[in-house]
């Protein structure tokens, strides 16, 4: 599903350069949850940004699907964005005003879909998280949770081949960040491909595959034992 | 433009911002109102001086006739012109464009005119209702000759001022008496005051034809006097009057026989000072009235760029949050600038109609002489909300383009 070879990436501050990725070879088949760990500065931030065409590389090559992702223009990666990827973020990044199926269906507004089919849709997906009764709450009448589960459904309302998650249990309880995590699980579980930056390990436990990442290398790309969060919810 | 889809997704945003959308709505309807008002007071301020000073603005021709100076056609030079009743009515019925007042004059000097014991000799000078405007002359009691006694050939005088002093005791009121001129009693029905002092008071006015019987000039007069309408610029007026004074010598001369190149059997005083005075003054007051229109529709310009600056800022995040489901930058501009203008032109037309109506109910509650009539060019203010909309537009659109370059992770993290 994502193929990277020898990946470079660095940053000009200033006079001096930050070179942050140093070579990443690194893919995942379809199907798989991995969890991407490292501590702040590794690198794992920019490697999420660029898979999700919200940065691009230097160097190297990224391919999608067998999709070569590359001089893309900002027109061309929002097509992609919406088409193949799912985003979830550590601060859930809600629209405030709008309440959760408004903010579900979203997405499928981009993709040019009749207004009764994206609630219809949307819908699905929020019961599909367990929110379905929470339909025209606004975002801040939801717990760190429910607002988590929210931006899954937003997430997989597009239908999307890969679903990128950037800390998304960063905000949450030790709970509330297993329930998350059960439901990401859950989707896993259904065949779709995962992935997972954080920095704390339990989370990564509950992967399937664990890349370590420190200063812009890949030091350890591991099968694990998936520890299954139901166990502890 | 015309997107279902776009505009419910627009509806949905502004119904769930009331706030946002009530508080620009009313810095727009509020800042186009006041903008109104104050091109209405000042089109009231520049009515209101223009009629203070309009009678400054009195382009007063004054016409007489003499000997003539040179021969022509067989006639000899000296011989003396006098113009007629049919003279002054053709005059003004071809130049009636032209005029404003018009009265001719029969006069004599040196008439007695005598009150029970007192008399004196006066000037005597036979005219038309409207001389009273020509001369600028002040009723100080009664009226001036008016059409009726034209008309109706009334023995009826206006005395100047100086005349009732010397006929009348102090406090003796003159209106209702009878004075005789040439031993004809006449009805004294107004005294006037002049502001060029006694000696243009030391004159009485009777209807025209009376003068002329009584002093036997037949259809002759002695005299044109007219005031031309104001015009908008002094150019025009040292223009108009140029064409008229051509046109009515013109007919005089060819009237009267009298060779083109007689330069003194017509006299003709033109005085255009006090007009250009008049027409400097208006000018400043325009050129006044354009700064202020100018500096207010700028400063409602500034107010609602700022509006639309705050707008786009307070949304950065919203626009990262798109971007990353997907958005199309171009679609989230036009979504920004589509929500902008509509508010926008709601409440600018709102403020229109609101300030229109404010100046058509409380404009003729005005009392005062410095303003008249204050009323707004309803093309002028159409304009300027156009105007207010576009510039507001305009000022979203730069900060929604530049948010919209922004990476969607950095506008994501905006806080």
């Amino acid at each position: 599903m994502i193929e990277i070879k020898d990946l470079h990436k660095s940053y000009q501050m200033g006079s001096n350069s930050l070179h942050v990725l140093k070579g990443i070879n690194f893919s995942v088949k379809e199907g798989e949850l991995v969890s991407i760990m490292g501590s702040s500065g590794s690198g794992k931030s920019t490697l999420l940004n660029i898979l999700g065409m919200l940065d691009e590389a230097d160097t190297g090559s990224y391919f999608l699907d067998g999709m070569p992702i590359k001089n893309l223009n900002e027109k061309i990666a929002a097509k992609y964005r919406n088409q193949f990827l799912g985003f979830i973020f550590q601060s859930f990044n809600l629209i405030t005003y709008k309440n959760a199926i408004d903010n579900v269906a979203l997405p499928l507004y981009y993709q040019g879909i009749k207004r009764k089919e994206r609630i219809e849709k949307g819908m699905h997906y929020l019961s599909k998280v367990g929110l379905a009764d929470w339909a025209t709450h606004l975002p801040n009448e939801l717990s760190g949770g429910q607002k988590q589960r929210v931006a899954i459904a937003r997430a997989l309302a597009s239908e999307p081949k890969v679903l990128l998650a950037d800390e998304p249990t960063g905000a949450l309880d030790t709970k509330t960040s297993y329930e998350v995590m059960e439901l990401i699980q859950g989707i896993n579980d259904e065949g779709k491909t995962i992935l997972i930056v954080t920095h704390e390990p339990d989370i990564a436990d509950m992967t399937k595959r664990i890349v370590n990442l420190k200063d812009g290398v890949i030091i350890d790309d591991t099968i694990v034992k998936q520890v299954k969060a139901a166990a502890y919810v | 433009m015309f997107n279902i889809e776009r505009w419910q997704e627009i509806f949905d945003a502004i119904g769930k911002n009331k706030l946002r959308t009530f508080l620009t709505g009313v810095s727009v309807a509020s800042g186009i109102f006041i903008l109104v008002l104050l091109l209405g007071v000042g089109q009231g301020m520049q009515n209101g001086i223009a009629k203070e000073f309009e009678s400054d603005a009195s382009n007063s021709i004054w016409v007489w006739t003499r000997t003539t100076s040179v021969e022509y056609k067989g006639l000899n030079p000296g011989r003396e012109i006098i113009m007629t009743n049919q003279d002054y009515d053709f005059i003004n019925r071809k130049n009636e464009k032209y005029l404003e007042y018009k009265s001719s004059r029969a006069r004599d000097w040196g008439i007695v005119v005598s009150y029970k014991k007192e008399s004196g000799s006066y000037g005597v000078e036979g005219i038309f209702p409207d001389f009273q405007m020509i001369e600028n002359e002040e009723m100080i009691s009664g009226r001036f000759i008016n059409q009726n006694d034209i008309k109706e050939r009334n023995k009826v005088v206006v005395i100047g001022n100086k005349v009732k002093k010397d006929l009348f005791k102090k406090d003796k009121d003159p209106i209702g008496e009878l004075i005789r001129i040439n031993d004809i009693p006449f009805m004294v029905v107004g005294v006037f005051h002049d502001k060029a002092g006694e000696r243009e008071e030391d004159r009485v006015f009777v209807p025209s034809p009376i003068a002329q019987q009584i002093f036997s000039k037949g259809q002759g007069i002695d005299g044109l006097a007219y005031t031309l309408k104001p015009e908008k610029d002094f150019e025009t007026a040292v223009r108009k009057s140029q064409e008229f004074v051509a046109s009515m010598k013109g007919y005089l001369k060819e009237k009267h026989v009298i060779s083109p190149e007689d330069k003194r059997a017509i006299g003709v005083n033109n005085s255009l000072k006090g007009a250009k005075r008049f027409y400097n003054l208006m000018f400043m007051i325009k050129t006044f009235f354009w700064w202020v229109g100018i500096c207010t529709i700028i400063a409602g310009v500034v107010g609602v760029s700022n509006i639309m600056l705050i707008i786009v800022k307070e949304r950065t995040k919203e626009i990262g949050i798109r971007k990353a489901l997907g958005a199309q930058p171009g679609s989230i501009i036009t979504m920004i600038l589509q929500e902008a203008i509509f508010v926008t032109t709601i409440a600018g037309f709102t403020g229109l109609i609101l300030g229109l109506t404010l100046l058509e109910f409380a404009g003729p509650m005005i009392q005062t002489n410095f303003i008249a009539n204050p009323s707004v060019n309803f093309n002028v203010a159409i304009t300027t909300v156009l105007i207010l909309i576009l510039a507001g537009a305009l000022a979203g659109f730069f900060p929604a383009w530049r948010a919209v370059r922004i990476k969607p992770i950095v506008a994501l993290r905006d806080e």
